[in-house]
């Protein structure tokens, strides 16, 4: 319905194919967001998860201090004051500028680990549940292989064993997610596989890749979206977790978790340095989850 | 069905074989870090050179993890074990028995005395708090899936999601915050030595409720998305229909059939219990398996690494058997062949 209006009141993008293309995707990304208005559950959720993108992107503009930048005379009264508003850390570095670069840190690492996550595991599942056979007994089993350890340990090994860095993390996260999404993306082929679009396609001699792109994949979308909002959550806690054990970003670059772990020893007298990295990484995933089952109630609605 | 079993055992067997192997690969894959590693940073150029001899360390990759194999059977002597090496390494159980596990380099003993303790120790956090998720959250996930999209539904349901979205160590840190900065009822580290201040029992509040908040959310989901399944088929109507009490159709006639389900999921937080309890472990400074991992992995104890994996895999391989079984019990239509 919605398709036949924007053909209909746009005459000249009926001339050239590329533009209304274009537009109904502008048009259908327009309709996705205003469908979160459905779910109040999307809406708070989205807008934790709005206000620590816009905290990442103007972290630069937002931070009185650098994250590094150390305020000695802080250090006899951490605890906030006009100075330093959420007061600083132990070693007199200002907290809403280290919470402000923490978040940069956590929104470009988790997006990036969870895309390459989801390029690998949904090839992995796309080839396995539309080729079938040996090729989907050999990843199958390499998944179960993977799926089989224990995650966390998994992560311990792996992350000590090339050393903490960005990069390392962002690896490790591939190699632990994409068998789970390779599972889920198989079993969505095995069930699109056999519809009448994909015999059409067949018969027109597309070839399986073309098939498998523009076919299958678009009407796999749905349950997809949700659970990469799913697993953003779960990462944030994992980049969070990986900070805590000392196996996160290495100091002195700001990262939620870290924090924590530096400053837990100090909970008793300065409570407030490991509360407000604890009150951000929670409120993040918060967000990541509540939208993530806001969307799942509004794509079971349609 | 005893097809079926040892058809699984097979699996398990070779998943651990692969999965060990895989380990030993990515902690052992340069040969002259094992022995600098073992012998830690101060060792001689020397004695790393009569290390890498006696361990033969330039032989392929597969031919040590076979000789790893032989010394955990019991088949071959554990080279470290070797006083001409000087490294005091010393096991009452002997040199040739099975489930050697070879010498910590972290905690300077064989590492069967160190990981058994530890696990028992893990395993009482773990057994308390899944004594306490399992009926936590099967009251939840009943409570809300009885009636779908019901106020009670989704209070409960965004509960759940919320206390699941907090990491663990947050949640410690927000508990600590308040029972043990602010009240001062509760202690802030659980080292399992009873203090004349702090009792056993007190230190083991924080670490059980940090782990029931962390998981029980989970579970819960899980039940709920089973009962509401259940809800609707035409038995429950049925029931409904000629007149029985609600609360009779919900215990006698829903509960059941939603329980088939979450079953292998519940059976599962046994598995994430044991191994996935280092955060919290390492938070309240509780002596356990999770962190004895860890601590090892940081310090390079290739072999204490490498044991705890094998228990750990383990733990996951046979839970996963009995879940599946469990399930085959449970649900007299399915017969996997």
């Amino acid at each position: 319905m919605v398709d036949q209006a924007t053909t209909k009141s746009s005459p000249d993008a009926a001339a050239s194919p590329g533009r209304l293309g274009r537009g109904a995707g502008l048009w259908r990304v327009l309709r996705a967001i205003g469908l979160l208005r459905e779910s109040p559950v999307a809406i708070v959720g989205s807008g934790l998860v709005l206000f620590w993108v816009v905290v990442a992107i103007l972290a630069p503009w937002l931070s009185p201090y650098g994250p590094n930048a150390i305020d000695f005379t802080a250090l006899a009264d951490p605890t906030p004051s006009a100075v330093h508003w959420l007061g600083t850390d132990h070693l007199g570095r200002d907290m809403v500028s280290r919470l402000a670069w923490g978040a940069r840190t956590v929104l470009t690492v988790a997006p990036i680990a969870v895309l390459t996550a989801y390029l690998i595991g949904c090839t992995m599942g796309m080839v396995a549940g539309y080729l079938g056979g040996w090729v989907d007994d050999l990843i199958s089993f390499i998944s179960d292989i993977i799926l089989s350890f224990p995650v966390l340990i998994l992560y311990i090994i792996l992350i000590s064993t090339l050393g903490p860095s960005a990069l390392n993390i962002i690896v490790a996260v591939t190699f632990v997610s994409a068998p789970g999404i390779g599972r889920i993306a198989r079993a969505l082929v095995f069930d699109l596989r056999t519809r009448e679009y994909v015999d059409a396609a067949k018969t027109r001699g597309e070839r399986p890749l073309y098939i498998m792109l523009v076919e299958i994949l678009p009407n796999a979308r749905g349950p997809l979206i949700v659970d990469a909002c799913l697993r953003m959550g779960y990462t944030t806690i994992t980049i969070g977790v990986l900070g805590f054990l000392g196996l996160g970003l290495p100091p002195p670059d700001p990262d939620w978790g870290g924090m924590v772990k530096d400053t837990t020893a100090m909970m008793v007298v300065w409570p407030h340095m490991s509360l407000f990295p604890c009150i951000a990484i929670s409120s993040l995933v918060i967000g990541f989850n509540l939208l993530a089952d806001g969307l799942r109630e509004i794509s079971m609605r349609d | 069905m005893p097809m079926f079993i040892v058809k699984r055992l097979g699996q398990m067997v070779l998943t651990m074989v692969i999965a060990s192997f895989l380990v030993f690969a990515v902690m052992e894959f340069s040969p002259g870090n094992v022995a600098s590693k073992t012998l830690g940073p101060y060792a001689s150029d020397e004695s790393k050179e009569i290390l890498f001899k006696k361990l033969k360390l330039d032989d392929p990759l597969i031919v040590r993890y076979g000789r790893w194999i032989g010394v955990l059977f019991g088949v071959i002597e554990d080279p470290l074990a070797d006083p001409a090496l000087n490294l005091g390494f010393h096991d009452p159980r002997g040199h040739h028995y099975f489930g050697n596990f070879g010498y910590s380099t972290l905690y300077k003993a064989p590492v069967n005395d160190i990981l058994w303790d530890r696990l028992g120790n893990t395993g009482i956090l773990a057994g308390i708090a899944f004594i306490i998720i399992v009926p936590l959250s099967m009251v939840f996930g009943v409570l809300s899936g009885m009636r779908e999209g019901s106020a009670m539904d989704r209070g409960l349901s965004l509960t759940g999601i919320t206390l699941t979205s907090i990491p663990e160590f947050a949640s410690a840190v927000f508990l600590m915050a308040v029972f043990v900065v602010v009240l001062a009822w509760l202690p802030g580290t659980s080292p399992l030595e009873a203090t004349p201040e702090w009792p056993l029992a007190s230190q083991l509040v924080l670490p059980v409720t940090v782990l029931v908040l962390y998981d029980f959310g989970y579970v819960a989901r899980m039940v709920r998305a089973s009962m509401v399944e259940v809800m609707t088929k035409d038995y429950i109507r049925t029931a409904v229909l000629k007149g029985l009490p609600y609360r009779t159709v919900i215990l006698r006639h829903a509960l059941r059939n939603a329980m088939i389900t979450p079953f292998t999921v519940i059976l599962l937080q046994i598995n994430w219990l044991i191994t996935g309890v280092v955060v919290t472990e390492v938070i309240f400074a509780y002596p356990g398996f999770g962190r004895m991992l860890l601590e090892a992995a940081l310090f390079g104890d290739i072999t204490t690494v490498e044991a705890a994996t094998l228990v750990a895999l383990f733990v996951a391989v046979i839970t996963r058997l009995i879940g599946d079984i469990g399930y085959m019990y449970l649900n007299p239509r399915i017969r996997l062949t």
